[in-house]
């Protein structure tokens, strides 16, 4: 049996298995060898200068400078110490100096970048403002400038790169911190009166706490660096006292007799810098960060190269009216991160006739958006799709799309999404956006584009073409974004459109605009549509036949201007009994969808818990259960 | 009495003015529904509400109590009001167990808590809102959109108000979720005697909670009245355009453009 989860109920899912794997952070490639690092260093660093100290401070003239040997494993020095005993002493002072600068650009970041986020506006902006400057300052030279003043010594050299450190860990914090302070929660706090210290401890703090983190463990590693440089040019530790990069320095002098006098060092500073990183690596726990996304995209990747059943499917041509676009026993599967595969859509049939209006109605997670991704032969990898049919017009789109067919999907075809904002690309004029269909795939001259796409505009009711094309996504209002995409749709030979979601964002007013505009588009060039919604009233009133979809499975298809009368299935009544209209009654409570009903296929307890009218919420145990069911 | 009142309220953000000479008023008990297009001051006024924005000129009262101003006793007059936000998903701090979340919006009342008292109530606030007071230390995103919005809704009841203000609570929510979150609004009013604004693009469902319905339209209320005499008989051409564009179940939409 294939598992089965909508998309809703995956957050619910995690939010039970996090606690297993908030524990289970370390036990990765990098978490584990993070931890012997970790170990390693901090042996050498408390036992070092007690185990080497007699070797690493023994005079020996008589052997200076003997090469690498098993006696010596670095060589000795000018005055006969063993090098690899004076680089193990060396360890605890370096570390030190790294940490304790660290800690100091760590925590002066914070205080400065958390003060600056509860800062009224103006000093805010005139810390800020400092603090950018001096970020544009170099470090070396701000490092030398602290030389000057406090003459060179491991605390001056401490002390200046700890300080060099603060404006960029500052802005970090700062960036991170404003992110935060936007959101409702934050704002929730101020209304029941939180004061700022309260929401930078209990809000804020919390939030940024894994970035910063990762941010620490990398500017460890860079300070290492830094002060490894510094000694080595003499500005940082200075004799009697050495660290990593004084020893680095000294061994430098003789590379050619004793190369690992200068390496042995070296060895150890490259050690603890991959050290600092695997930390910050298994910190970011995070997925998309770090190695494991590596390892989770490169798992995906073969995954989605399971081969599918696709035996070719003969065109079915000899059918009283060929359909524009049909998919047949369409299913759509993506890895779910453990090794298995989750199907969001099972079996759907759906065929377009030329010019023909579908609605594709379902909750969030229904798969409707994806039923028309595949149409559109939108989805990649790691979405697996596998259909006994899936073509638009003569292309099939279950086998390798080819370019030339590429460029008529490109004409032919038209998406309108829900979010113009992120759909349109807000670095390009709309002008750009809407030439590109014409003069890429249609190979229109410049002029010619243009004019196609002002035609466009001018079809779409948004006037004043000419200026329009020149203005950006940001200064088009919510409704003439939609219009815009519509437009864009307009600018090839669309045969078929598919709307998702296009007036979700919008008023009931815009909506009624641009569902007028999409009319018209429609009616003049013939086109089909494909138009998804959540809302089964705006649905069966702009299309023809409407799909209704739960969990990945067509529900039922019924006709439009039917569909109070001839809904049988008991998931369509009660989509359409629970949505409040111009006549309900409104001394009763909304009828909710019963729980017998949402529980068929739901996995988890999105609709279960809001349907039960006595409030049984679904306990731990539903939870666990799904997310068992989710494992199988 | 009025629970809440709002005097020709202007809200400026820089130099666009926003919200124009406000005037409305939710009686005690009862629930306001704000309808208008988006942009057209309806959630700004929420924002003034609550002291989120400071308006440049008007007053809110809250039981009487002036709530504009810095002065502890306007601060203590906002805190009568408590907002429910549109997006449950940003309106929860991640991090924090939900029942955190809402014992932390308890200081709102004003009164010092014990710990003990302090878990008893937020229990009491699940149950109240129909999720198992088990749940308490779970974070939200073991929650569903619906039931995140039920743990906003029984943060913002933590702080005892009389006022409730649900700005789009349902915009961001399935359906069948509406109904229920719907509902529940409708229920807790009826045992708690809540007053409330509710704002919403949405005039089917402003029409199916509110007892009084303003429509808005660029920062002013172009008409207000009782729900059921002001949506049959609109007076306002911009009431009426409102009405049409409301898709009817089966019905095909008509363009006349």
């Amino acid at each position: 049996m294939t598992t089965f989860v909508p998309r809703d109920t995956a957050p619910a899912i995690e939010g039970v298995r996090a606690k297993p794997r908030r524990r289970s952070r370390w036990i990765s490639v990098p978490g584990i060898a993070a931890i012997i690092g970790v170990a390693a260093l901090l042996v050498i660093a408390i036992i070092g200068p007690d185990v080497w100290i007699q070797a690493a401070t023994e005079r020996n003239i008589a052997e200076r400078w003997s090469p690498a040997g098993p006696q010596h494993p670095f060589g000795t020095d000018d005055i006969g110490r063993d090098i690899f005993a004076r680089v193990m002493v060396a360890a605890r002072l370096s570390l030190l100096l790294t940490i304790g600068a660290t800690a100091m650009l760590i925590i002066g970041g914070l205080a400065i970048g958390l003060t600056a986020a509860i800062l009224p506006r103006h000093p805010r902006r005139a810390l800020i403002w400092i603090m950018d400057m001096l970020l544009a300052f170099p470090w070396l030279l701000l490092v030398l400038f602290f030389t000057v003043i406090w003459d060179a010594s491991a605390a001056g050299a401490m002390l200046a790169i700890g300080l060099a450190g603060i404006p960029s860990i500052t802005r970090l914090v700062y960036n991170m911190a404003s992110s935060v302070t936007d959101q409702d929660y934050v704002r929730a706090a101020r209304v029941v009166g939180v004061g700022p210290l309260g929401i930078l401890v209990r809000h804020v703090l919390p939030n940024i706490a894994n970035p910063l983190l990762v941010q620490s463990a990398a500017s460890a590693s860079v300070t290492l660096l830094a002060f490894a440089g510094l000694s080595f040019l003499g500005l940082g530790v200075q004799a009697p006292e050495y660290d990593w990069g004084r020893l680095l320095n000294e061994g430098l002098g003789h590379l050619y007799t004793n190369p690992m006098a200068a390496i042995g060092p070296g060895i150890l500073i490259v050690f603890a810098g991959l050290v600092f990183t695997l930390i910050s690596e298994a910190v970011a726990e995070q997925p998309g960060q770090g190695l494991r996304a590596l390892a989770r995209a490169t798992r995906m990747a073969l995954l989605a190269k399971v081969p599918s059943r696709r035996e070719p499917v003969a065109v079915s041509k000899h059918d009283d009216e060929a359909p524009l676009a049909e998919v047949k026993d369409l299913r759509i599967a993506f890895p779910d991160g453990a090794g298995g595969v989750v199907e969001r859509v099972s079996g759907v049939d759906l065929r377009i006739a030329p010019g023909e209006v579908v609605g594709i109605v379902g909750e969030s997670g229904s798969g409707k958006s994806l039923t028309a991704m595949a149409f559109a032969g939108l989805l990649e990898a790691p979405a697996i799709v596998t259909a006994d049919a899936r073509r638009f017009d003569d292309i099939d789109l279950n086998a390798k799309i080819g370019a030339a067919d590429r460029k008529r999907l490109g004409v032919e075809l038209g998406m309108v999404f829900q979010d113009p904002l992120t759909s349109l690309n807000p670095a390009l004029t709309i002008g750009r956006q809407l030439t590109e269909v014409p003069e890429v795939h249609m190979g229109m001259s410049r002029s010619a584009a243009r004019t196609r796409a002002a035609q466009a505009l001018d079809a779409v009711g948004i006037d004043d073409s000419a200026r329009r094309l020149k203005q950006y996504p940001h200064e088009f209002s919510g409704g003439m974004r939609q219009r815009a995409m519509i437009g864009m749709a307009l600018t090839g030979t669309p045969k078929l459109i598919i709307a998702d979601e296009p007036t979700t964002a919008l008023d009931v007013t815009v909506q009624r605009q641009v569902m007028g505009v999409l009319r018209r588009a429609q009616e003049e060039t013939g086109a089909a549509i494909v138009f998804i919604s959540h809302d089964i009233a705006l649905v069966s009133a702009f299309c023809d036949r409407v799909m209704v979809m739960k969990d990945g499975v067509a529900v039922e298809m019924l006709d439009a201007a039917r569909i109070r009368e001839d809904a049988t299935h008991p998931y369509t009544q009660a989509l359409i009994a629970c949505l409040p209209d111009m006549k309900s009654d409104r001394t009763k409570p909304l009828p909710v969808i019963p729980a017998d009903l949402a529980a068929v296929a739901v996995a988890g307890d999105a609709v279960v818990a809001q349907a039960a009218p006595g409030g049984t919420a679904p306990s731990h145990a539903e939870s666990a259960a799904a997310a068992e069911e989710v494992k199988a | 009495m009025n629970a809440l009142e709002i005097q020709d309220l202007r809200v400026r953000y820089g130099r666009t003015t926003v919200v124009t000479d406000v005037s409305l008023a939710v009686p005690k008990g009862r629930t306001v529904g704000l309808v208008g297009e988006s942009g057209s001051g309806k959630s700004t006024i929420a924002a003034a509400a609550v002291g989120l924005v400071r308006p440049d000129a008007g007053t809110i009262r809250v039981d009487g109590a002036d709530a504009v101003g810095g002065g502890s006793a306007a601060r203590r007059a906002r805190r009568r009001m408590q907002l429910v936000f549109q997006d449950p998903f940003s309106a929860l701090d991640p991090l924090l167990p939900v029942g955190d979340s809402i014992a932390e919006a308890l200081r709102a009342t004003g009164r010092r808590w014990s710990r003990a008292e302090r878990v008893e109530r937020v229990r009491e606030l699940l149950r109240q809102v129909h999720l198992d007071p088990d749940r308490a230390g779970d974070r939200p995103a073991a929650f569903s959109g619906g039931q995140r919005q039920r743990v906003t809704i029984a943060r913002a009841l933590a702080g005892e108000p009389s006022v409730l203000i649900a700005d789009e609570v349902t915009s961001a929510l399935d359906v069948s979720v509406q109904g229920a979150i719907l509902n529940l609004l409708r229920e807790l009013q009826e045992e708690l005697g809540i007053s409330m604004l509710f704002i919403s693009h949405n005039l089917a469902v402003v029409r199916y909670i509110s007892d009084e319905v303003c429509v808005m339209r660029q920062g002013r209320i172009v008409e207000s009245g009782p729900t059921e005499s002001l949506l049959e008989t609109p007076g306002d051409p911009y009431t009426q355009d409102l009405l049409d564009a409301v898709p009817v179940l089966g019905e095909r939409m008509v363009f006349s453009d």
